[in-house]
């Protein structure tokens, strides 16, 4: 009897040690070495000046590695006296998404598996505007602007009452001196609160491994900007913080033919954006949910 | 005595010069991009010198084909934007004379709020540095705007995002 | 210092001493230990893929980045909230019935916390970044997430619900009195905490303004309300089945007295929807979109109108059956209501909460969502996790509650023998 407990006791002892640590072998070993020594880095705003040397080295060595270009990776903080703020005139908006694909290069977005994109253009039917379920995502007629429709882009509004970093249980997204909301990629865990909680859609989610065609990689980039990221962490527009702190319009502006969007500083009175709040009529999405957008619409027609 | 004279001469001439320097002010601070002109086609004073200037109205049958006038072509025609003399100028209603880069000045004439808006930069387009020193660009009305046929033309789209349901098709882009 | 490391030592007798209990059963003890592995081996599998490929494997996307993970979680935070509807009764009004099965009850709880905090472990893009939640280590974003509150709460009430049981059964096991003084304000104390946890819960769906559906006071409420029939209702099913395959005695009284609560909390659950139902059908705003696509199909969108239209007969049903006393006190129409109420319940409060939240999403984007394989083994394999745990503990807190597994006295001298040898040693 004695023997027959022992031997029972000895058998499950050893079948869970075994279980145990046949189950952590694949799951360390699914960590690749990036993974392995991105694990104890800290979060952004606690590193001195010498930990973020750090780092940067570090990632230049890797993407050199994975996409075969030298990266310049600027760690700039907010330049003192700004706050950033963007206008879109929507009388002019014709849907052409050419503000969308311009994004997605600037800013190393995932190309498939998952297509990311910060940009959404909505196609609204005239005489509509607030009701965004009657929404077309999706249009691809030949020409655009098609006749009895308005275009809607909408992406991250800057929030000045941020709800994404309310709920952020790790403090991985926070508001910048300059008013751009931004994320620490290493930080993040992907719970996806702040994608729940945003209500104009402007975060997204790494799903896998982002998909970047060497080719067309741009090694100009910002530590908390459009550096490439990695699976599993949420991402959004970050008014290209990369070109704005050098005093740079943004890609989306840039690239937009009909000249819809502007780009300026809130506290410079002769500033652009500041010129359009004094003299057209601008509103912003959703104010009635208090979050107090940087995002300002105005039509004209 | 004549050195008075000389003084203030010169300083008439000085003020003078103020004057008609800040009339042109407006033309000379805005960085513009070279203006879209069909490739060798400027200066148009090549040709157009050694032409006989014929002031009738009309529909223009031997060059200049391809431009079909849509911008209030019933109240005036070529000649009453380009001078009659000098085709490598703009002519303004008061008759001044001005360089196809400040040809935003021409539009400002009738399209008055655009052009303060223009001035102001929340009208058509600029690229490169808004703050700073670096190098910025600003577009011409011409640039976006065909002066002879202003209206926009619908262009191709880009295409729409992915459906969330496409997983598989996405590995073809 | 002293009486320390005896309870200690004590404490870690004991537990050598049930891992013998648990190694040991019948046929079809091993058979189910078995069959709940290979579930669980499953999943860990299929969690592995997962964790190798990133959330893509699953088919949550950016418009509903919330699936059956969340569901899972949002409906066994309310199960383990139940076991107050046991602690009450037991503690405060001393009732009888109830008093000898409340460490069974609390251990339920234990392992439905278990699971929940494991559902949300895979939903988790970046667990190997888990610790950045961790208070002081990490940077846990304390007062202002809610999710910071939930793992605060969730961590406390499963720490209370493993204290309270296990320390009373040593006690037991030992044939000692419970120090009351010391446990019985983490009694106390675990019946807020219950209300506490699932309002938490609710709360981190209630403040977001994004999402109309979710962004509703009556939030934790109805929370309240149907995790007290569900969890109640799995209780009593589990306890008969406890009382035919092991020796310990539970009266019906304690069944029936659960299953009259379980008729207030259904109650309330029906009345809180009516009201919700109301508000949106009578003000017709904009908001109504999400109901619309829950009860009604919206745009031709309305994959989950039978699955809630089900729930909600399931319901009413289950409500008539423990409204009426003598179905409520027949055995196999209180086991049909019980279940009848899990499944209802878990429709209504899984997917049937967390997709219409996604439904619109805030651009007007209607997106319907279907868990893929992958994430149907994950959750079964933690499901399966929570009752392997909850039998592990079974098996030893029956034999300990019946007094079949003590302390005897031929042990007490063998270990009083062992502290001798070693003071004359040392």
């Amino acid at each position: 009897m004695q023997n027959k407990k022992y031997t029972r006791r000895e058998f499950i002892r050893n079948l869970s040690v075994t279980a145990l640590g046949g189950m952590a072998i694949p799951l360390l070993s699914s960590c690749t070495k990036e993974e392995a020594e991105d694990f104890l880095q800290k979060h952004f705003r606690e590193m001195t000046e010498e930990d973020k040397k750090r780092v940067i080295s570090k990632l230049e060595q890797r993407y050199l590695q994975k996409y075969g270009r030298k990266f310049q990776i600027s760690t700039k903080e907010a330049v003192p006296e700004t706050f950033w703020g963007y206008g879109l005139e929507l009388s002019r908006c014709i849907g052409c998404r050419r503000c969308v694909y311009a994004c997605v290069k600037e800013n190393n977005h995932s190309r498939h598996d998952p297509q990311l994109q910060w940009i959404r253009v909505l196609r609204l039917k005239r005489g509509n505007l607030i009701n965004l379920e009657n929404s077309e995502h999706y249009y691809a007629p030949d020409l655009v602007p098609e006749k009895g429709f308005i275009y809607l882009p909408v992406q991250c509004q800057q929030c000045q009452n941020p709800p994404c970093v309310k709920v952020c249980p790790v403090h991985a997204t926070w508001q910048e001196p300059d008013g751009i909301v931004v994320v620490d990629y290493n930080w993040c865990i992907g719970c996806r609160y702040c994608i729940a909680a945003c209500p104009y859609k402007g975060r997204v989610f790494n799903w896998a491994e982002p998909n970047i065609p060497k080719e067309e990689i741009n090694p100009s980039v910002h530590y908390l900007g459009n550096r490439p990221r990695m699976k599993c962490a949420v991402e959004k527009c970050t008014f290209c913080i990369q070109r704005v702190r050098s005093g740079r319009y943004p890609a989306c502006v840039e690239a937009c033919p009909t000249g819809t969007r502007k780009f300026g500083n809130l506290l410079d009175p002769d500033s652009e954006i500041r010129y359009i709040i004094d003299r057209k009529r601008v509103f912003r999405l959703k104010e009635d949910l208090g979050t107090e957008p940087k995002f300002y619409y105005f039509f004209e027609a | 005595m004549k050195k008075e004279t000389k003084a203030i001469a010169f300083g008439i001439f000085l003020l003078g010069f103020c004057f008609t320097s800040s009339a042109n002010a407006a033309g000379e601070e805005f960085p513009v991009a070279p203006p879209p002109m069909t490739e060798g086609m400027f200066p148009c004073s090549s040709c157009h010198a050694s032409l006989e200037v014929n002031r009738k109205k009309r529909e223009l049958k031997e060059e200049h084909t391809q431009i079909k006038l849509h911008h209030a072509e019933t109240m005036r025609w070529c000649l009453d934007c380009h001078d009659i003399k000098n085709r490598d100028k703009l002519r303004l209603y008061n008759g001044e004379l001005i360089n196809f880069t400040e040809s935003y000045r021409l539009c400002g004439e009738c399209h008055g709020p655009q052009y303060r808006d223009w001035r102001a930069g929340i009208h058509g387009k600029r690229t490169g540095y808004f703050m700073g020193s670096g190098k910025r660009t600003y577009f011409l009305c011409a640039h976006c705007h065909d002066p002879h046929e202003p209206k926009f033309k619908p262009i191709k789209p880009e295409s729409p995002p992915f459906l969330p349901t496409d997983k598989d098709k996405e590995h073809a882009k | 210092m002293e009486k320390l490391r005896e309870t200690l030592n004590e404490t870690w007798h004991f537990y050598k001493k049930t891992l013998i209990l648990v190694a040991q059963g019948s046929k079809a003890y091993y058979g189910w230990c078995f069959l709940l592995l290979a579930i669980i081996i499953v999943g860990f599998l299929s969690y592995l893929k997962q964790h190798e490929v990133g959330l893509i494997a699953t088919n949550m996307n950016d418009q509903v980045s919330w699936g059956l993970y969340i569901a899972n979680f949002t409906y066994l935070v309310g199960a383990a909230a139940a076991a107050v509807l046991l602690v009450i009764p037991s503690y405060v009004y001393h009732f009888k019935p109830i008093k000898e099965i409340v460490i069974l009850g609390e251990l339920f709880a234990a392992s439905s916390i278990i699971m929940a905090i494991l559902f949300v472990m895979v939903d988790l893009g970046r667990i190997d970044r888990f610790w950045h939640m961790i208070p002081f280590v990490g940077s846990m974003n304390f007062p202002q997430s809610l999710l910071a509150w939930d793992v605060l709460a969730l961590n406390g009430y499963l720490f209370l619900n493993l204290l309270i049981p296990i320390y009373l059964l040593v006690k037991f096991y030992y044939h000692k009195e419970p120090n009351w003084k010391f446990i019985l304000p983490f009694i106390l104390l675990s019946i807020p905490m219950a209300v506490a946890i699932h309002t938490v819960t609710a709360f981190l769906y209630n403040g977001l303004p994004a999402r109309p559906f979710w962004n509703a006071s009556i939030l934790a409420p109805r929370f309240l309300a149907s995790a007290f029939c569900s969890g109640p209702a799995i209780i009593i099913i589990i306890f008969q089945i406890i009382r035919k395959i092991s020796s310990i005695k539970i009266e019906d009284g304690a069944l029936f007295k659960i299953s009259e609560l379980i008729a207030y909390a259904m109650f309330l659950n029906l009345f809180l929807l009516s009201a919700e139902l109301y508000k949106e059908y009578y003000s017709q705003t904009v908001h109504i979109a999400a109901f619309r696509y829950l009860f009604e199909g919206l745009h031709g969108h309305n994959q989950l109108v039978p699955w809630i239209w089900a729930a909600m007969t399931m319901n009413v049903i289950a409500f008539i059956i423990f409204l009426i006393p003598q179905t409520r006190k027949r055995l196999a129409t209180l086991n049909l209501g019980c279940l009848l109420i899990i499944i209802g319940v878990w429709i209504e409060k899984g997917p049937g909460f967390v997709i219409p939240g996604f439904v619109p999403d805030p651009l007007g984007e209607i997106f319907e969502y279907i868990p893929n394989s992958l994430e149907l083994m994950v959750s079964f394999g933690i499901w399966a996790t929570g009752l392997l745990i909850f039998t592990l503990l079974m098996k030893v807190a029956i034999p300990i509650e019946t007094g079949k597994f003590t302390h005897t006295e031929y042990e007490e001298k063998i270990s009083a023998f062992k502290t001798l040898l070693k003071k004359s040693i040392g």
